[in-house]
C-alpha cells in the first residue's frame, strides 16, 4: 500500500515515485508544473480537515439523520416505489457505475445493449417507435419537446398550451428553456382535473405549435379526454406532448394511441428510491422527428465480423459535433438511472408492471374512500379515477391538518387553506390505517 | 498487458436481447378496477426470471469498459477512481427523503446541500451557488441565463457570447439555446486566447464570454486579468466551464481570475461516478452583484441555526423540476469532506504530474505548453481513431480523439490523479504499440474486445433504435 498521511488518499504515489516522475519531467517541485501568474495564485485556505473515510461516514450519517422520520404520503411529480434489491446490486457494478459515455462503442458493448433495450421498453411501453437514452428528468423533458416542436416541419407557430395546474418546477423549467427560442407558454384550463376540451379547443389556433397534456395528471387524477386533446392538436397542426410515467404506462391507454406525437414525464419512479427529485426524463417521439431528437441515441450496427453490435448513433445531431447548431445542449444525461429503470422494468415484467399499476389505482381508490368517512373530509375532490394520488378537502385549514399529522409521523402535500394532496404507493400502503386514524385525529 | 474482453455469444452477435430470451405480452384492462376505455388493451415486456436478469446484467457488464476496470484517460472528462464509500453515505435511508417534504423535516439535507454551497463557493472562489443544474451543460444553461438576467434588468439588449473555438460543443449549443449569437474566436498562435482577437470580437452586443481554463489542451490562460478586463469594459460577463478544474483545486480560483459565473462538474472534480453518461451535476456559482438572479430555490442558514429554503430577489426561476441530482451532490460532498484542503491540493497537483509524465513517456508530439491535467498530443500522418481502436486491444481505454481541431489528429489525453506510475506506464506503453503497429495493424483494430470495429456509417444511414427494427429480434408472447 502506498498510503500517506497527507494528500488525497486517491492518489497512488509514494514520494519516492513523486521524486522519481519530478525527475522524469524536468521539475523540482509539483508547484513548478503550474503556469499561473502570482496575480491570480491562490495562497489562502478553504479551511476544510482532511478526514479519514469511517469519520466521514459518521458525520455524514449523522447530518441525514437530522431528517425527521416520517411516512411520506407524498407525489405529485416524484415517485418512490419499491426497488427491488437485485437492481441495486447489479447497478452497482462498478463497470456500469464507473465508465464513460460510450465513445469507443467495441469497448461499451455492455452499457450499450443496456441502453438500447431501456431504448425498446419505452417503445414498448409508449407504443412510440424512437426513444431515446434520457433527459436530466420530466420538467426538462418536456421543455424539450417544446423546443423540438419549435424545430420540425410539421408545425407552424410560437405559443405552447400547457395546462394551468402544472408543477411549479415544470412551468419554471419549460419558461427558460423556450425564451431564447421567443416560444410563448400559454395555459389552459381543467374542468374537475381533467382537461377542459371545450375551452382547449377556443385557445387553439395557428400559432400554437405544442399541446401538452398529463396523464395522470399532477393531482392524480386519469385523464379522460386524450383523444379529443389529441384530435384538437393534430386539427391545428400543433404536437401533442403527453406526460406520464412508465408505471401508469402499464395499466393506462397507450400514448400512440391516442395520437400523442412525443411522450415525456418522469421515469424515476422505477428504479430510484424517493431521491429528493433526482429522476430520469422519458422521451420518446414519431420517427418522423427522428433527426431533430434531443440527447443520446442507442443504434444497432454490425461490427467487422459482421456480428450484430451497438453504438450511439446519428450524432450529428448533438452538440459535440453540431456545436451551436445542434438539437441540445445536453451531453452528460442520466444514463445510470435509465439502467435501472431498465432492470426494474424486466424485473417487472409485463404482469408485474400491470399489477403495480392497477394497485396504485386501487390503494388510492380505498385510501379516499376512508379518508372521505372521515366528518369535515372530502376526497377525493375531483370525480375522476385516480392513479396514486388524490385531492382531499378539510373543512379544518389544510396547513393545520399537515401540522398536525406531521406530529403523527405523516407527510402530506398543503395545495392551499382547504385543500392537501395525498399519495399512496406500494412503499407507504402497508401504513394507510394508521394513517387515516391520525387524519381523523387531526381533521 | 495481455487483455481480452469478455464476450459472450455466437458467430451472430454478442448476449441475446432481454427480448430475445423470454417475453410476454398481457391485457392490462382484464379485471382492472378502472373502465375498459381508460386502460391499454395489451402490454407486452421482457419477462425473465431473477435469475436470468441477474445473469444477463453481469454479462452485460463485463462487456464494458469503466475506471474500475483500467485507465481511462479521455481528455476533458476527468475519469479519476470514484471512492466507494460515497456509494454508502448516498444509499443512506436518510437521504430518500421526497423534496416537497416542510423543509423544518429535512434539516440533514439542507444542512448538506448549504455545506456543499460553501464548500463549492470557496474553491471556486465564488459568492454564492446553486446546486440545481443536473449536468455541466445544464449548469452552463443557468449561467447564460443568469448572465441574460442580469442584462436585461440593466435594460441592456445584448445578442451575442463569444466563445474561443476549441471550447466544448456545449458553449456553443448553450449560448445557442439561450437565444445568443455565437462569436466564434480563433485560437492564437500559442493555442491560448488571441487578446487582440478578443478586442475585435468584443461590442456592446457581447453578453459573455465562456471560457474554460486551463483551456482544452491544458493551456493556462497567462492573460486571464487582461482577459478579464477586456471583457468586463465592453460590459460583458465572464463565464468559467469548470470542466477542467481539476487541475487548479487550492492552486487557483475562478473568482479570483476575474470570472463572474462558473459551473463545477463533480462528476468530474469531485470524483462522482459518471455512470456511463450520467448522472452528474452541474452546480452554478456567481459573485454577489449576480446571486439575486440564481434559481429558485437556495438554501441558507437562518438566525436561530436551522436552515430554509429561499427565492433570490430576482431569480431566473427553475432549470430542474426539482433540487436537481441530489444523490450526485451527497457524493460530491462526501469526497470534498474527506479529502478537505489538503486533499485537493494534492489531487491537482498529482493530476498535473501524471499528465506531464505521460507526455513525457507516450512517442507522439505534444505541439502546446505547458499543460497543466491533459495535453493533446497528435497522431501526425495516422489516423488519431484508428490509434485508438488500436489502443483497447492494450487494455486501456484511448483518448478523446480529433478534438480539439487545433492539434491536427488530436489525442486529448487526461490521466487525472489516480493513475500509479506503473499505471501510466501501461499507457505510454500502450499508446507506443499502437504507434509502432502498421497500418493494416491499425485498421484492423480492435480485435480483443466485445465487438470488432463498428459501422457508423451505417448505423446513421440505417437506424435501428428498438429491438422492434431488428428483424431478428425473436421470441413474442409466450404468455
Amino acid at each position: 500500500m502506498s498510503r500517506r498521511d497527507d494528500g488525497s488518499p486517491f492518489a497512488p504515489h509514494t514520494p519516492a515515485e513523486t521524486a522519481a516522475m519530478l525527475d522524469v519531467v524536468g521539475a523540482e517541485t509539483e508547484a513548478d508544473l503550474f503556469d499561473v501568474p502570482d496575480e491570480v495564485a491562490f495562497d489562502g485556505e478553504f479551511g476544510i480537515p482532511t478526514r479519514d473515510e469511517r469519520t466521514v461516514v459518521t458525520d455524514l450519517a449523522d447530518t441525514l439523520g437530522r431528517n425527521d422520520d416520517l411516512t411520506e404520503f407524498l407525489g405529485r411529480g416524484h415517485y418512490g416505489h419499491y426497488v427491488p434489491a437485485v437492481v441495486d446490486d447489479l447497478s452497482s457494478r462498478s463497470e456500469f457505475l464507473t465508465s464513460y459515455t460510450q465513445y469507443q462503442p467495441e469497448i461499451t458493448q455492455g452499457f450499450l445493449q443496456a441502453l438500447f433495450e431501456y431504448q425498446s421498453m419505452l417503445v414498448d411501453l409508449t407504443g412510440l417507435p424512437v426513444a431515446n437514452c434520457s433527459m436530466y428528468d420530466a420538467a426538462t423533458g418536456l421543455a424539450e419537446a417544446a423546443l423540438l416542436a419549435d424545430r420540425v416541419r410539421e408545425t407552424t407557430g410560437s405559443t405552447l398550451l400547457v395546462p394551468e395546474d402544472l408543477r411549479d418546477g415544470k412551468r419554471g423549467t419549460l419558461d427558460n428553456y423556450v425564451d431564447g427560442a421567443g416560444l410563448t407558454v400559454e395555459t389552459y384550463p381543467y374542468d374537475d382535473a381533467n382537461v377542459d376540451v371545450d375551452a382547449l379547443s377556443e385557445r387553439l389556433d395557428g400559432d400554437v405549435c405544442l399541446v401538452y397534456a398529463e396523464n395522470p395528471t399532477v393531482t392524480g387524477a386519469i385523464e379522460e379526454s386524450l383523444d379529443a386533446v389529441g384530435d384538437l392538436a393534430a386539427d391545428h397542426d400543433a404536437l401533442f406532448c403527453l406526460g406520464t410515467d412508465p408505471v401508469a404506462l402499464g395499466l393506462l391507454r397507450e400514448p400512440a394511441a391516442v395520437g400523442a406525437d412525443v411522450v415525456v414525464g418522469e421515469a424515476g419512479s422505477l428504479g430510484l428510491p424517493t431521491s429528493y427529485g433526482m429522476g430520469v426524463g422519458l422521451f420518446a417521439c414519431r420517427e418522423s422527428y427522428l433527426r431533430q431528437v434531443p440527447g443520446r441515441l442507442v443504434g444497432a450496427s454490425e461490427d467487422a465480423d459482421g456480428r450484430r453490435a451497438f453504438t450511439l448513433t446519428l450524432q450529428t445531431r448533438e452538440q459535440h459535433i453540431r456545436k451551436e447548431r445542434a438539437t441540445s445542449n445536453i451531453c452528460t444525461n442520466q444514463a445510470w438511472v435509465a439502467l435501472r429503470v431498465a432492470m426494474h422494468l424486466a424485473w417487472l415484467g409485463p404482469r408485474g408492471l400491470a399489477d403495480l399499476a392497477e394497485d396504485c389505482v386501487r390503494n388510492a381508490r380505498e385510501l379516499a374512500a376512508d379518508l372521505d368517512d372521515i366528518g369535515g373530509v372530502t376526497a377525493p375532490l375531483a370525480d375522476r379515477h385516480h392513479f396514486r394520488e388524490f385531492v382531499v378537502r378539510t373543512d379544518r385549514p389544510a396547513p393545520a391538518v399537515a401540522d398536525d399529522l406531521r406530529g403523527r409521523g405523516f407527510a402530506v402535500h398543503t395545495l392551499d387553506d382547504h385543500r392537501l394532496q395525498v399519495c399512496v404507493t406500494d412503499l407507504n400502503a402497508g401504513e394507510t390505517d394508521e394513517f387515516v386514524d391520525a387524519f381523523e385525529g387531526a381533521a | 498487458m495481455n487483455y481480452d474482453q469478455a464476450r459472450y455469444g455466437d458467430d451472430e452477435r454478442n448476449e441475446p436481447l432481454l427480448s430475445e430470451k423470454r417475453a410476454a405480452e398481457v391485457d392490462p384492462g382484464e379485471g382492472s378496477a378502472l373502465p375498459d376505455e381508460l386502460t391499454r388493451d395489451s402490454l407486452e415486456l421482457p419477462a425473465p426470471s431473477e435469475p436470468e436478469l441477474a445473469r444477463h446484467y453481469t454479462r452485460l457488464s463485463q462487456m464494458n469498459w469503466s475506471v474500475d476496470s483500467g485507465p481511462y484517460p479521455l481528455g476533458s472528462c476527468t475519469m479519476k477512481y470514484n471512492p466507494t464509500f460515497t456509494e454508502t453515505v448516498a444509499a443512506d435511508p436518510n437521504a430518500a427523503v421526497h423534496p416537497d417534504r416542510d423543509p423544518e423535516t429535512v434539516q440533514g439535507t439542507l444542512e448538506l446541500l448549504y455545506g456543499l454551497q460553501e464548500y463549492l463557493a470557496d474553491i471556486g472562489g465564488m459568492d454564492a451557488v446553486t446546486l440545481q443544474p443536473p449536468a455541466g451543460a445544464a449548469g452552463e444553461f443557468t449561467g447564460i441565463t443568469v448572465a441574460k438576467a442580469y442584462h436585461e434588468r440593466n435594460g441592456n439588449d445584448r445578442s451575442e457570447v463569444i466563445v474561443p473555438a476549441s471550447a466544448h460543443g456545449t458553449n456553443f449549443a448553450t449560448a445557442a439555446m439561450a437565444g445568443y449569437d455565437v462569436v466564434e474566436l480563433p485560437s492564437g498562435e500559442d493555442g491560448r486566447v488571441d487578446v487582440e482577437a478578443l478586442e475585435a470580437a468584443v461590442s456592446d452586443d457581447t453578453a459573455a464570454l465562456m471560457l474554460t481554463n486551463p483551456n482544452t489542451v491544458g493551456l493556462f490562460e497567462r492573460d486571464i486579468v487582461e482577459i478579464a478586463d477586456i471583457v468586463h469594459r465592453a460590459g460583458g460577463l465572464l463565464y468559467y466551464d469548470g470542466a477542467n478544474l481539476n487541475a487548479l483545486l487550492g492552486r487557483a480560483r475562478p473568482g479570483d481570475m476575474g470570472f463572474d459565473i462558473m459551473h463545477y462538474n463533480v462528476h468530474k472534480t469531485f470524483a462522482t461516478p459518471h455512470g456511463g453518461g450520467g448522472p452528474g451535476a452541474g452546480p452554478v456559482g456567481v459573485v454577489s452583484e449576480l446571486a439575486e438572479f440564481l434559481p429558485r430555490p437556495r438554501v441558507r442558514e437562518a438566525d436561530d441555526g436551522d436552515y430554509e429554503l429561499f427565492d433570490p430577489a430576482r431569480s431566473i426561476g427553475k432549470v430542474h423540476g426539482f433540487a436537481g441530482n441530489w444523490l450526485v451532490l451527497v457524493k460530491a460532498y462526501a469526497y470534498i469532506h474527506r479529502l478537505g484542503d489538503e486533499g485537493l491540493l494534492d489531487a491537482s497537483a498529482k493530476a498535473v504530474l501524471n499528465a506531464n509524465y505521460l507526455a513525457e513517456r507516450v512517442a507522439f508530439d505534444v505541439p502546446y505548453g505547458p499543460f497543466h491535467h491533459e495535453f493533446a498530443a497528435t497522431a501526425g500522418d495516422r489516423d488519431a481513431a484508428d490509434v485508438a481502436k488500436a489502443m483497447l486491444d492494450y487494455g486501456v481505454h484511448p483518448p478523446t480523439t480529433k478534438w480539439p481541431e487545433m492539434v491536427p489528429e488530436a489525442m486529448l489525453t487526461e490521466p487525472t490523479e489516480a493513475e500509479s506510475r506503473a499505471s501510466l506506464d501501461d499507457l505510454a506503453a500502450a499508446f507506443n504499440a499502437a504507434a509502432a503497429d502498421s497500418e493494416g495493424a491499425l485498421a484492423d483494430a480492435p480485435r480483443k474486445t466485445a465487438a470488432r470495429r463498428i459501422d457508423q456509417t451505417s448505423a446513421a444511414r440505417d437506424p435501428r433504435l428498438s429491438w422492434h427494427a431488428l428483424a431478428d429480434a425473436g421470441s413474442t408472447a409466450d404468455e
